[in-house]
């Protein structure tokens, strides 16, 4: 093979890689194929990097550097990926996202030197895609680094803000775009103009997601998975490569379809939840609210009331993902259904801390997804339904979204879980939740809470329903 | 390739990325977040050929940080898509009463 006919096979690999993405997209479209799907990338993946080691720019001496890295990370990335719980999914995918956003700073920082040491001026459009895929991969490292922090509970999931934050914000934006443009215009760029340029981007990923709160971390993710990608994609027009510009350009546009969606369904625009708690302090204790007890049950009274029940409907939220009460859901779930009550689950889509989240718990407790009802098709049967048992979810089905225009939330739909006969609550305390807005259902008088955690609690109901 | 033929095949697969995912039903959205996530990690391709061309220690740090970056991300992602689609695998359809 000649030098002309080995590029074009490894060129061949990198677009039978590229296919390979595109498809397993596709088949994520079904639950029954999606794993296939994944497999499919998977192969991909491993034909277009294989591949690469072909290319005749890699000098031999180097390759057992390139293996013992490559060999510290596999087994690096699947020791934690077999081990981490179903529930720290998002901060999981958090981390391994900063990651990426790293490689591809790391990728744009040595081709930027290496040009520099080679006195070698690239493309015009290859400086300006080296510039940006650095800024846009630091920024998702450092802002993805955050966000793991905030999921992992190391640093506090409220907002962490301070007054003139949103002007800080957009001075570093503007710094950090002035710095870029000076560096592509000037002939004569040095090192340190780099460095600061990843700098400004590093600290501007930090101070932008900082005082975004806990309850938009999964929006926030989502878009930076699709700033790496962008980022990725653009590392590909660098290093002039199919499955980069492919890959990249896939993940970009569907992480940014994915976000767009999530803000949908909370009725907010991306803006309003990036940028709208910077520099807003809260102040706490504001409401005036006549306070009203809400009624406690025990776990007997939660039992024969849905033991009489025609329908149950669970909506779980994230307080059963952090209690890890999939399981007793499901065997409370087995039970009723045995005395003949029907149990069915209503998912909002941003319950949990990741879109989807609340349905991965469920699967991973069996629970068939037939059963799953969308937020459209879970709120007709409400009205119909004798019982609604809200396990840990609390702004998704506050009613204050549909009646009071002064809520943060008004306007968001929610699951009309006030409509049915009964609603029982089981959540840890009256604290309001993530997103520390206060919650009128709790106090209605078709509502009845069960303190405590939500497996204790649940499992409590299982065993008292062997009485009824 | 010329600059139009990368920018050319660059926007094709942004509308291609936008067609396939509006299709994907809600319950598998962490799935998929988690398995672009993975594909992302794609970057280390460019990882490996950086560092295979390095000469000297300097630039060979920044090259091996890439690649064992970029490592994680590729076999992380891949490993907790492939554990979380596990559960979603076909089951039996329960006979309602």
């Amino acid at each position: 093979m000649n030098a002309e006919q080995l590029k074009q096979t490894i060129d061949l690999a990198y677009l039978f890689g590229a296919v390979c993405f595109i498809l397993a997209m596709k088949l994520m479209n079904s639950p029954v194929t999606a794993r296939r799907g994944n497999r499919l990338s998977m192969l991909g993946m491993a034909v277009a990097i294989g591949a690469t080691f072909f290319n005749p720019a890699i000098r031999p001496e180097n390759l057992l550097l390139i293996g013992a890295a490559v060999g510290v990370g596999v087994v690096g990335g699947l020791i934690p990926a077999y081990r981490v719980q179903m529930t720290a999914m998002p901060q999981m995918v958090a981390l391994l996202n900063g990651l990426g956003g790293g490689a591809v700073a790391l990728v744009a920082l040595y081709e930027f030197l290496d040009a520099l040491q080679k006195a070698h001026v690239p493309e015009p459009v290859q400086r300006v895609t080296t510039v940006l895929s650095a800024i846009i991969g630091t920024i998702s490292f450092s802002g993805s680094l955050i966000a793991y922090g905030k999921l992992q509970e190391l640093l506090p999931g409220r907002a962490i803000t301070f007054k003139g934050h949103g002007t800080v914000n957009i001075l570093l934006g503007a710094f950090t775009l002035a710095l870029a443009a000076m560096i592509l215009m000037m002939g004569q760029v040095t090192a340190a103009a780099f460095f600061a340029l990843i700098g400004l981007s590093f600290v501007l990923g930090i101070s932008a997601v900082l005082p975004i709160g806990g309850a938009d971390m999964p929006v926030v993710i989502s878009l930076l998975n699709s700033f790496t990608g962008c980022a990725a994609g653009l590392a590909g027009f660098v290093l002039i490569n199919n499955s980069l510009l492919i890959g990249g350009a896939l993940v970009g546009a569907s992480g940014l379809i994915l976000t767009l969606l999530m803000c949908r369904a909370m009725n907010r625009t991306l803006g309003h939840v990036l940028f709208s708690s910077a520099g807003h302090v809260l102040v706490a204790g504001t409401s005036t609210k006549v306070a009203k007890q809400p009624k406690s049950y025990s776990v007997e009274d939660a039992a024969i009331l849905m033991s009489n029940a025609n329908r149950v409907i669970v909506v779980p939220g994230y307080g059963m993902a952090v209690a890890q009460a999939q399981h007793q859901v499901k065997e409370m779930a087995g039970k009723l259904e045995a005395m003949g009550v029907e149990v069915i689950y209503a998912v909002h889509p941003v319950a949990g801390r990741m879109p989807g989240h609340m349905n991965v718990l469920l699967a991973e407790a069996d629970v068939a997804y037939d059963k799953l009802y969308e937020l459209e098709q879970a709120n007709p049967l409400f009205p119909e339904s004798d019982v609604a048992l809200v396990i840990g979810a609390n702004d998704v089905v506050n009613p204050a979204a549909r009646t009071d225009p002064n809520s943060p939330i008004y306007g968001m739909p929610i699951l009309d879980v006030d409509k049915a006969r009964t609603v029982i609550v089981s959540k840890r305390s009256m604290n309001p939740g993530f997103a520390g807005i206060e919650n009128d259902l709790f106090l209605n008088d078709n509502t009845v809470m069960v303190f405590g955690n939500a497996k204790t609690t649940i499992g409590k109901i299982t065993a008292a329903l062997d009485n009824y | 390739m010329t600059l139009v033929a990368i920018a050319t095949v660059f926007i094709l697969a942004v509308f291609v990325g936008l067609e396939v995912i509006s299709k994907v039903p809600q319950t598998l959205h962490t799935p998929l977040m988690s398995a672009t996530n993975a594909i992302h990690g794609v970057i280390l391709v460019g990882g490996i050929l950086v560092l295979g061309s390095s000469e000297a220690p300097p630039m060979q740090v920044i090259g091996v940080t890439a690649v064992l970056f970029g490592t994680l991300n590729v076999v992380g992602g891949f490993a907790v898509t492939d554990r979380m689609l596990e559960m979603f695998k076909a089951k039996k359809r329960e006979v309602k009463k």
